[in-house]
């Protein structure tokens, strides 16, 4: 039966839900993340170890019979499959023998609201079995599911179901196959590759420029794709954060929600000044990359957290293209 | 005939023939598409757009590098009374099927097909527009 893992490849051709107006797919306005909150409930340190590092996203369908209760017990079988695909020869390291060790934990300040459930985060660490004597372990991968705000998938789900849509990975494509297994068999879950559409990375420029900064804030990037060229140009646009916090000031209307036309008129906005320099329509390419203070996101699905108090707030958009793609 | 914008250059009015049919070509990955079929849409006789007019939408097989906003698409089609159809190029099934579905419905602009205006089918189409 071995792991029966395939990298699921959005470079597919399937015909996705959007065509069907009736689908909200696109909404045409969201709700900003709030402004965020005193450090009352959420302790920055113990989210620290999650910003300034490259995740890969995964949606996640809901996993049955998971108990919040038996984590030790959890992180004791996966231990035991790794080690049993070991044996089979699925080892990931050659030539060192590393002794994998296995630690799930809960981590209860990832939520939006109480309906969402904690946060679930698998580690595996490495210990040279040559250096026992120090035992040092070093974190070789982690992932970690979660839920924030996903009340739109929860409420729609039986009892023996726990929601946690969303699923980050840092580290080997290898014990990501081998965990994603072990989970996909264990809970009857299905995880596939998400991936973020130009579309929805052109939200994510626009709400993430709105946020507040401190002064020494970073320029916001985008990078665009050209398409149809016989060797791939890549179109990099890099904007004084302020100046991109001005523009955006002078768009949005209503605080606290930004309209698909909002997001329009700025992107546009930033597309016809780059044309009147260099007389390229950026809107004719691909837009696969956006990074600002908040945190950065490429089209292939991959994000990373830069600011924390902004955490909650970039993975309840997450949460929602991950729902997005369950259903 | 083939054109990347409109008006048509003023140097072929002479000899171009009768135009019956328009299709403006949107491709989804591209912003740029849908900006320019709007201002080209300006440019189009109002006559045409009693069933002489459809939007094709292409690029729609690859859902994840969606640059052009659906809802967008969906108010074309409302606010110029034309149906929109779907393709993607690169399948040959699809393409092939469009492109029949479209000499269909240049039969029926050109006056070709007894019984069937423009203007009836193109009310018909405009509620059933998958491919």
């Amino acid at each position: 039966e071995g792991a029966a893992w395939t990298l699921p490849s959005f470079g597919r051709l399937s015909r996705g839900p959007m065509f069907g107006r009736a689908h909200g797919l696109s909404p045409s306005s969201r709700l900003l993340p709030p402004a965020p909150r005193s450090q009352l409930n959420a302790d920055p340190q113990r989210t620290a170890f999650l910003l300034r590092k490259q995740w890969t996203l995964y949606s996640v369908t809901p996993l049955y019979r998971f108990s919040n209760a038996h984590l030790r017990g959890y992180a004791r079988l996966l231990s035991a499959f790794i080690a049993a695909e070991k044996q089979k020869g699925l080892a990931v390291e050659v030539g060192v023998e590393l002794d994998i060790k296995v630690a799930v934990s809960s981590l209860p300040d990832l939520k939006g609201s109480d309906q969402d459930q904690a946060a679930i985060l698998v580690q595996l660490s490495s210990r040279s079995p040559a250096s026992l004597k120090n035992s040092e372990e070093k974190l070789i991968w982690s992932g970690w599911f979660c839920s924030v705000s996903g009340d739109d998938l929860s409420k729609n789900v039986p009892e023996d179901f726990t929601c946690l849509p969303l699923f980050l990975v840092n580290g080997a494509e290898s014990y990501t196959s081998i965990v994603g297994s072990w989970f996909q068999k264990t809970f009857d879950c299905c995880f596939r590759r998400l991936a973020i559409s130009p579309l929805i990375l052109s939200w994510m420029a626009a709400m993430w420029t709105g946020c507040e900064v401190e002064k020494t804030a970073s320029a916001m990037e985008l990078v665009f794709s050209v398409p149809c060229l016989p060797q791939p140009l890549d179109i990099s646009y890099a904007i004084h954060p302020e100046d991109a916090k001005a523009l955006w000031d002078t768009v949005q209307k209503a605080p606290g929600e930004i309209t698909q036309e909002e997001v329009d008129v700025f992107m546009d906005c930033l597309y016809s000044h780059f044309h009147r320099h260099f007389k390229i329509h950026l809107s004719a390419t691909k837009l696969v990359k956006v990074s600002t203070a908040i945190a950065s996101a490429h089209c292939d699905g991959i994000i990373k957290f830069l600011q924390s108090q902004y955490l909650t707030g970039v993975l309840m958009l997450l949460t929602e293209l991950a729902i997005s793609q369950i259903q | 005939h083939l054109a990347t914008s409109l008006p048509l250059p003023p140097e072929t009015d002479r000899v171009r023939p009768r135009i019956d049919m328009i299709v403006f070509m949107i491709d989804i990955k591209s912003k740029y598409s849908l900006k320019n079929v709007e201002a080209s849409l300006a440019h189009v006789d109002v006559n045409f757009f009693l069933g002489k007019v459809c939007f094709l939408v292409t690029g729609v097989g690859r859902v994840n590098y969606c640059s052009v906003e659906m809802n967008a698409i969906w108010n074309l089609g409302e606010v110029y009374c034309s149906p929109v159809l779907f393709c993607e190029l690169e399948l040959e099934g699809t393409r092939v099927a469009t492109a029949q579905r479209l000499l269909r419905m240049l039969e029926i602009c050109a006056g070709h097909v007894p019984g069937v205006s423009a203007l009836a089918f193109g009310s018909l189409m405009r509620n059933s527009a998958y491919v």
